[in-house]
């Protein structure tokens, strides 16, 4: 292997920028007070999560920074967003209503509202992944105490389209929960705009540390907590904060709203040169949407072949590291219920590959990276008996 | 490297199947699993006096399930057919240093492959003495 690595797996994990680890890591070292202490380090470490609060409800333009609450992470922000808005509300009604390409981290939550005696819907979505919108219309009801739509899907990048999803949910008066996890951070928000009311940030997905993650709650809409203890975050998380990443998250947040536009061109560039060159190789398909998709998004299927073998050969073969909605390389055995949900059989599925792009990658990268791909093909249909 | 819990001779086996391809005029031929269910494996064997002289797969799977198909056509070559007939699934795995728990069911199916081939050989070699 005389090539240099390309990692191509940025909707699983992502480096932290270094702008933000020079920016939060006194908050490590120097200014690692607890907020909720009445001394003078708790006044930096409490201006630290503050200031944060207002970069990340500057990215999403939320009305008021007050409406970001901070967590550890995405999939305890989908789980306070689903649990806290139907435990609440649960006057209104017990059901709960989802996209069938959700995180697992939204449909486990309402899986397991099912067991309290909630009903829970998914929603069709159609082959390219766009959510079925009189299916939408059709399923909810008065009593659906929440409905959670992503923003844009991770495994194929479909964005979804927000502002129609929104006037359905809202004519019913319901709350509109998104998770904007691969989203935030690489194409504009606008949850005042867009009619979101309640959205999913992660930080490592837009450069920031491991270990926050935020929840946009709009104003009035109400929520039970699901972590009771000191009351931190009005009450909504409690822990005491984790001021470094929370830090972090902030500074990422404000570099991603300067520098999105300019860099997410930038990758849509290496994107479609990708895509062209891929789709070349025999019995090659684009999943998700052909135009309404993630900037930095490119994902496959090939017919023939198997996912994890096309990720281990990429890997050590070629340095390169994507990732694939196999069903071997996931813990259940079970091909990705995304692929299965825009109407691919189980055997299309298990062939599948995911590119996502982050800032290390150039254009120069795609001569390298479209021949590793038709080396890998070729080598594993020449293995495969079908 | 990567790691994902593979041993080396996994990857080795991965990296580098060894007997590759089908062999037109075979004297056994196996073929398991699904590709519904994410992997299916085809084994062809020659046969000289019930010993196994030549064997070759082809797979559509997953690393491990092409390793241990890999792995199999290794150990059953020169083996005696009522031998290849009782390789276990465990055999398997052990000769490849291990494999995840979650993937055994793949070394399952490689040996059933090698089980597969080693019946129709027994089966056609019958008919030849019945017939003849």
């Amino acid at each position: 292997m005389n090539n240099k690595r390309i990692y191509l797996d940025h909707a699983s994990a992502m480096p932290v920028d270094l702008k933000v680890l020079g920016f939060a890591e006194r908050y490590l070292k120097d200014d690692f007070g607890n907020p909720s202490s009445l001394h003078s380090a708790a006044l930096t470490a409490k201006k630290a999560v503050e200031d944060a609060r207002k970069k990340v409800a500057e990215l999403i333009n939320a009305e008021n920074e007050l409406c970001v609450v901070f967590t550890s992470c995405a999939t305890e922000s989908n789980n306070l967003a689903i649990k806290g808005t139907a435990l609440r509300n649960i006057g209104k009604g017990k059901k709960v209503a989802a996209s069938a390409i959700e995180h697992i981290s939204v449909i486990n939550p309402m899986k397991e509202l099912k067991k309290s005696g909630f009903e829970l819907t998914l929603i069709p979505v159609d082959s390219t992944g766009l959510v079925n919108l009189k299916k939408l219309d059709e399923s909810l009801t008065k009593e659906t105490a929440v409905t959670s739509i992503m923003y844009a899907n991770s495994e194929i990048g479909t964005i979804q389209p927000i502002r129609e999803i929104g006037e359905i949910v809202h004519q019913k008066g319901l709350y509109l929960h998104m998770d904007a996890t691969a989203a935030a951070g690489r194409i504009p928000i606008d949850v005042q705009d867009e009619g979101i009311d309640l959205l999913t940030l992660s930080s490592n997905d837009m450069y920031g540390p491991q270990g926050a993650g935020a929840l946009y709650i709009k104003q009035g809409v109400k929520l039970q907590a699901i972590l009771p203890g000191g009351g931190q975050e009005r009450g909504l998380r409690s822990g005491t904060e984790n001021i470094f990443a929370i830090a972090g998250m902030g500074e990422a947040a404000s570099i991603a709203k300067k520098e999105m536009s300019q860099e997410s061109e930038r990758l849509k560039g290496i994107r479609d040169k990708l895509i062209e060159e891929i789709l070349k190789i025999d019995e090659t398909y684009l999943t998700g949407h052909p135009t309404q998709r993630l900037p930095h998004h490119a994902s496959f299927r090939f017919s023939g072949i198997e996912g994890e073998s096309i990720l281990l050969n990429m890997d050590l073969r070629h340095g390169i590291q994507v990732s694939t909605g196999s069903a071997c390389s996931s813990r259940t055995l079970e091909p990705s219920h995304v692929l299965l949900a825009i109407g691919l059989k189980h055997e299309e599925a298990h062939g599948s590959m995911v590119i996502t792009l982050g800032r290390s990658n150039g254009l120069e990268n795609v001569p390298q990276i479209t021949e590793a791909v038709k080396e890998t093909i070729e080598r594993l249909r020449k293995l495969s008996p079908l | 490297m990567a790691d994902i819990g593979y041993s080396k001779k996994v990857l080795d086996h991965f990296m580098n199947p060894r007997n590759v391809g089908v062999i037109e005029d075979a004297d056994g031929y196996g073929k398991v699993g699904n590709p519904v269910c994410g992997d299916l494996m085809e084994m062809y064997i020659k046969v000289k006096d019930d010993i196994i002289t030549d064997i070759k797969f082809r797979t559509f799977g997953c690393g491990s399930a092409i390793a241990t198909s890999s792995m199999v056509t290794e150990m059953a070559k020169g083996m005696h057919v009522d031998e290849a007939l009782k390789l276990t699934r465990n055999d398997v795995a052990t000769e490849l240093e291990g494999l995840p728990p979650a993937k055994m069911h793949c070394s399952n199916l490689a040996a059933d492959a090698l089980h597969a081939a080693t019946k129709d050989y027994k089966e056609k070699k019958g008919e030849k003495k019945n017939g003849g």
